[in-house]
């Protein structure tokens, strides 16, 4: 409160223990940042090898048995390590509690425990894969992996066991954050949606995370100790296996997508100069996708022999769930319309991230559909459906949502020349890569496989070809924002001229946020004709 | 767990304490969902395999079953004191009773490894030592859950008795004052743990012997 001026968090305390134990939210949320970019880049370099695998029918680079491992290390590391943690420890954990005007998340030295799990499960599984790799894709499938697959598995899925602490202990410091640091004045409906589309994630991380662990634990007793609970050699139920297993993973797609959601939700209405169409749809559309969620696992197992009448009301609930995300994009779109639309860097991710988003959205429909589905099943259709969604989708709100809160974070402007190129190059790559995969997939080219028959060289070189693209598009963000640390201007408190409670305080903020607990007057995104309403003001 | 001052997110005592106890709530979610992926999987087996699974279930010690039930239900009898006396902002009588939800849970382990130790003697360990001719897979497949179930349930308990004699030791030297919410916090994870056996009971010792 009586700090000088030119305090911030970043130049509060100095030196590396005033980092490594620090309880600030907002240094915990750069610890993220440091550890998802290191994941980011080690799963990235698995998807280039990958790529380049596959642009001969043959093998390329190694034998089949390297290949199995290179994708189940994309596989582990992108999901556990990258997607699920991404937004919400980074940007959640930085922007969340100022939006609602808190000093801090509810516990913060669980925050940095939450860092500490993350980061020890990472390096074990990382560890496991680089002593040798793992083959089982990153599903684990029973009996694959307890009897059949080779390598470090039991250290590997010991790591993402442990990271899935760090999962539950964030969602559940959201969740009490959310109902109980809320400044005067900030009612639930004034709270700004990435608030409410974190806090739905928070709800699926505390809720299906112990059920991914219990699932594991009983796949490393199978595997340590051999007795029966999946294996049909032992008696035991490879499908309950898939059902656990999905149970978790299926809401985990929507861990992924919704801070994105949230995301997109904060930026459409600031660059189009517009309140939020529909506020409250897109409120309870992500409570909605956070319930309907959980109850479409069984989608994943149209084939693997659960009954048909579990099918079709699998397949009916998939279709439902399609609902509130077909809502928000409406509202997204509706937002646009009349607005005074400006095409900063963030915006530009963002209509990435909506055309990507209903097209993977769309293509998911399709696999909802019993008869469809079957056709499709294990092809390069769901890869590229998934990568539409976790990719195009949640990636792409990932870069939007950084470009958006960088000057916020770091107090430094970008050049948004480049930013605007990378955006445009990462839409254009990313398509080439992924939708010939539709095609690929259509025309029947199993997921997994290392070789093809020849008729199918011209796609997977298409794609190839996408992913240099995506991948430029991806590592040009490293060096223009290395570039603005070192050189950019610095940033106002607000120079998007948005309305968040966030942005009216310094960049980069103070160590305790706000000089003092801001009062909120109103619901978020107020334009007043183009020009933005603040809520509160120390500016 | 320290109550000596209000964190500076904070603008309030009690705002914390409804923090803290939100929090603890969220956790028991998530312990609901943790026991409950087992004993869905359990259930799944239960149901799948039918007479067999349950005749396995009746070479479980239900005497010692139903005395530990007992055992665990006075202890969060006395935990509940313990959480009442304390906020009445009685010192004595709060440690005594916690030393009492301390020594039940300490027998509640010990009547728990003497059953293990008579499930070791008739070789129904898996992994271990169970005897496959003469129980058969079904009754070992029934034993890999029982073990998984009691086991995770015994180390629940074990971090509670710790916490609790913790808790005893806190109160006694005055370190823990009524008006924060440690205690009814420890009080919420004990009664948790109660519960998780109150499943764990019928499903376990109950269901191969309603004949
Ligand atoms: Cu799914």
């Amino acid at each position: 409160m009586h700090a000088p001026h030119d305090e911030t968090y970043l130049n509060a305390r100095v030196g590396i223990r005033s980092w490594l134990l620090t309880t600030d939210h907002k240094r915990i949320a750069l610890l993220y940042f440091a550890g998802i970019t290191f994941f980011f880049f080690i799963g990235g370099i698995a998807a280039t090898l990958i790529r380049l695998e596959l642009i001969t029918p043959g093998p390329t680079l190694g034998s089949p048995d390297f290949y199995n491992r290179l994708f189940t290390m994309h596989g582990i590391v992108m999901v556990w390590f990258f997607l699920i943690p991404s937004i919400p420890t980074t940007m959640g954990n930085f922007i969340l509690p100022m939006m609602i005007g808190a000093r801090d998340l509810a516990f913060p030295r669980l925050n940095l425990l939450s860092w500490y799990f993350y980061i020890a499960g990472g390096l074990i599984t990382i560890a496991a894969l680089l002593l040798g790799g793992i083959d089982t894709g990153w599903t684990f499938y029973e009996p694959y992996s307890t009897f059949y697959a080779t390598g470090y598995l039991i250290l590997a899925v010991f790591g993402i066991f442990v990271s899935g602490f760090s999962s539950i202990l964030t969602g559940l410091n959201f969740i009490v954050t959310v109902h109980k640091l809320r400044a005067p004045g900030m009612t639930w409906y004034r709270l700004p949606v990435f608030v409410w589309s974190t806090y739905a994630t928070s709800l699926i991380l505390i809720l299906a995370t112990p059920v991914l662990a219990m699932t594991l634990l009983m796949l490393l007793a199978e595997r340590v100790l051999h007795v029966g609970l999946f294996s049909p050699q032992l008696g035991g139920d490879p499908i309950l296996f898939q059902h656990m297993f999905w149970f978790y993973s299926h809401p985990a797609v929507y861990i992924m997508i919704l801070p994105s959601m949230g995301v997109i939700s904060e930026i459409v209405p600031v660059f189009a100069r517009k309140p939020l169409f529909g506020y409250k749809f897109v409120v309870w559309c992500s409570i909605a996708i956070a319930a309907i969620g959980f109850l479409v696992w069984g989608h994943h197992m149209f084939v693997a022999g659960q009954s048909l009448y579990a099918s079709l009301a699998f397949s009916f609930l998939s279709y439902l769930v399609a609902v509130p995300s077909a809502i928000k994009v409406f509202n997204w779109t509706a937002t646009l319309h009349e607005g005074w639309i400006r095409f900063d860097a963030p915006m530009l991710y963002a209509f990435g991230f909506i055309g990507l988003f209903t097209i993977g959205g769309l293509t998911g429909l399709f696999l909802a559909a019993l008869p469809i589905d079957v056709h499709v099943t294990d092809t390069y259709f769901i890869v590229a459906h998934f990568h539409y969604i976790m990719v195009g989708g949640a990636v792409m709100g990932f870069f939007a949502g950084l470009h958006y809160w960088w000057p916020k974070i770091t107090g430094r402007l970008y050049p948004d020349y480049w930013a605007r190129f990378a955006a445009i190059l990462a839409f254009f790559g990313f398509n080439l890569t992924f939708f010939p995969q539709f095609i690929l997939g259509y025309l029947g080219m199993p997921r997994r496989y290392q070789s093809y028959p020849p008729e199918f060289q011209i796609w997977h070189v298409l794609s190839s070809a996408g992913a240099s693209i995506l991948a430029f598009g991806y590592a040009l963000p490293l060096f223009y924002f290395a570039w603005s640390i070192l050189r950019g201007s610095r940033a106002s408190a607000n120079p998007w001229g948005a309305t968040g409670l966030e942005w009216s305080t310094r960049s980069p903020p103070p160590p305790e946020n706000f000089a003092a607990t801001p009062t909120v007057v109103r619901a978020p995104y107020q334009y007043d004709q183009g020009k933005p309403c603040m809520q509160a003001g120390d500016v | 767990m320290s109550e000596r001052a209000i964190g500076f997110q904070y603008a309030t005592v009690a705002q914390q304490r409804e923090a803290s106890t939100l929090g603890m709530w969220a956790f028991l979610a998530t312990e609901v969902l943790f026991f409950g992926a087992l004993i869905a999987a359990y259930l799944n087996y239960r149901i799948w395999l039918g007479d067999e699974f349950i005749a396995a279930a009746s070479l479980t010690k239900v005497a010692l079953g139903t005395a530990n039930t007992a055992v665990l239900l006075t202890s969060s009898a006395c935990m509940a004191m313990a959480v009442m006396t304390f906020e009445a902002g009685s010192k004595r009588a709060p440690v005594l009773w916690l030393t009492a939800t301390a020594l039940l849970g300490l027998a509640f382990v010990v009547i728990k490894a003497s059953e293990w130790w008579l499930d070791y003697q008739e070789h129904l360990i898996p992994a271990l030592n169970f005897d496959l001719a003469r129980h058969g897979g079904v009754a070992e497949i029934f034993f890999v859950f029982y073990f998984c179930a009691t086991g995770l349930h015994a180390l629940h308990l074990l971090i509670g008795i710790s916490i609790v004699a913790w808790l005893a030791t806190a109160i006694g030297r005055g370190r823990i004052v009524p008006g924060g919410s440690t205690t009814r916090l420890v009080g919420l994870y004990w009664h948790f743990v109660d519960v998780v056996w109150i499943f764990l009971f019928p499903l376990i010792y109950l269901a191969g012997r309603n004949g």
